[in-house]
């Protein structure tokens, strides 16, 4: 009964989820309406597993005092010292929360993503050599779709943008629309398995 | 002179790093100024906005969290600025846990501008999690969704959601997504099932994946990146964070392709020295 009875509550989920979506019944869409509720508290819990997990695991670290054990210590008492102040003084405008949120938190997210510039043009300078054809291709379109897509483009040639719009339009989107209908695919067939229990890896089964 | 391809060759990557951070610096310090058009996409966001009848209520889902603030953020500002010209009513959510500050801050600075009240010309309901099941609820019930506002004041009570129920009283939806769940979410589970319009602003390295949507009509407008800001900005008539990054925009790229040409004039020069010199 351990097997069947998750099979049979994903089977009866997903069945009664596909119905819902296909008839505009109001006694279905109550139904869903309590089981979507349901749900949204099911995955709020988890942030609070996720909390309890990262605690979990980072003291743990910090007992065997392993050579990252100053990252963990500063790792936990931020997560409790923003969650105290979020709690206590709110996480309105103008708040202790708000202060650190767009004064420390935005900034160094903002830097993080940042950096992939630096690490695109030094990833293009070493990988775009054009060593095959396939790989002049790659290149090529990416050259014209980079300076196609600012200003500069348009100082260059007049038309720039739209070329480069016509690449993003045509060719890019013929790959594009058959990678998403090819990945659509994929997921009604890995659905389908879920639904008639040929695929039980959500329940800790090869 | 192959000594010097050799360095070329195997230039350290912090020389790279210094030649970008001048081209994104130094054109924000300098300005050059450089025009552009707008493209089809980015109009068609405008236009599917401005074609709402003024005083309609808009959904504006704000799908993302400071790692894209500088191309995101000066899209939603701009169209706040956009939606509240017209005088429309908007509600806005979030599905990231890190957007609402940021909503927070461009309501603050626009709302002011304009003069728009809390409550009455719009409302933040702030974050909720689940996904795509949090946007298939609110076509059930917005106000069981995200009972209290993001400051915790009961839906009910705010004038701005009397008589919303779900998708059916909104005109449209704008969604500002930095990855997911984002855009497509909000084309497969809203857009297709409840036949609303929908418009997106999203990353430039996510932009793409969308253009099939957009093709087919489900998007009725697509901006990517801080270029597509940029156009729209124009559009709107501000000079805003978008226009001011062009120029750094434009000479990185064209940095970045400076350092792909000399890359591979380095290697296939020296390919053909040493062939030469093998014999």
């Amino acid at each position: 009964m351990r097997k069947e009875i998750p099979l049979l509550i994903t089977f009866l989920a997903g069945a009664f989820f596909i119905a819902d979506y296909f008839i505009p019944h109001t006694g279905f869409s109550s139904w869903a309406e309590t089981l979507n509720g349901w749900t949204i508290i099911v995955i709020a819990f988890a942030y609070v597993l996720g909390v309890a997990n990262v605690a979990r695991v980072n003291l743990d670290y910090i007992q065997r005092k392993g050579k990252d054990t100053p990252y963990k210590i500063i790792l936990l008492v931020c997560l409790l010292f923003m969650m105290m102040v979020g709690i206590i003084w709110g996480i309105g405008e103008h708040t202790v929360f708000d202060w650190f949120f767009i004064n420390i938190y935005s900034p160094m997210q903002a830097m993080m993503f940042a950096l992939l510039a630096f690490y695109i043009a030094s990833a293009a300078f070493r990988a775009f050599r054009i060593r095959s054809v396939q790989a002049s291709l790659l290149a090529i379109t990416a050259v014209l779709v980079m300076i196609g897509r600012v200003p500069i483009g348009e100082a260059i040639w007049k038309d720039f943008s739209n070329f480069s719009e016509w690449i993003m339009n045509v060719p890019q989107l013929a790959g594009k629309r058959a990678i998403l209908i090819g990945a659509a695919l994929g997921a009604i067939s890995t659905g389908l398995k879920v639904l008639v229990g040929l695929e039980r890896t959500h329940l800790g089964q090869d | 002179m192959r000594k010097f391809l050799e360095i070329i060759n195997t230039l350290d990557r912090r020389w790279i790093f210094v030649f970008i951070g001048l081209a994104v610096s130094l054109p924000l310090f300098f300005p050059i100024g450089i025009k552009f058009s707008v493209s089809h996409p980015v109009q068609g966001f405008y236009d599917t906005i401005e074609k709402i009848p003024d005083g309609s209520k808009i959904l504006m889902s704000c799908d993302f969290d400071p790692g894209s603030m500088p191309e995101l953020y000066p899209m939603t500002i701009t169209a706040l600025e956009q939606m509240f010209r017209k005088d429309l009513k908007v509600i806005i959510t979030c599905l990231w846990p890190a957007g609402p500050p940021l909503v927070e801050r461009a309501l603050a600075h626009v709302g002011a501008e304009y003069n728009k009240q809390k409550g009455i010309d719009y409302v933040h309901l702030g974050f909720k999690e689940g996904k795509e099941v949090v946007m298939v609820s609110m076509g059930a019930s917005i106000p069981n969704t995200f009972p209290t506002d993001y400051h915790g004041t009961p839906v009910s009570e705010i004038p701005i959601m009397q008589g919303v129920t779900n998708y059916r009283e909104v005109a449209m939806i704008v969604n500002i997504s930095a990855g997911y769940p984002g855009t497509k979410e909000w084309v497969q589970q809203v857009q297709s099932r409840y036949q609303i319009g929908l418009v997106a602003g999203c990353t430039a390295v996510s932009a793409p994946e969308f253009y099939p949507y957009y093709q087919t009509g489900q998007l009725k407008g697509l901006m990517g990146g801080m270029k597509g800001a940029a156009e729209y900005e124009k559009l709107v008539g501000v000079m805003g964070l978008g226009t001011r990054g062009m120029d750094a925009q434009s000479v990185s790229h064209l940095m970045v392709f400076a350092f792909i040409l000399i890359g591979n004039l380095a290697y296939f020069t020296l390919k053909f020295m040493k062939r030469k010199e093998s014999g």
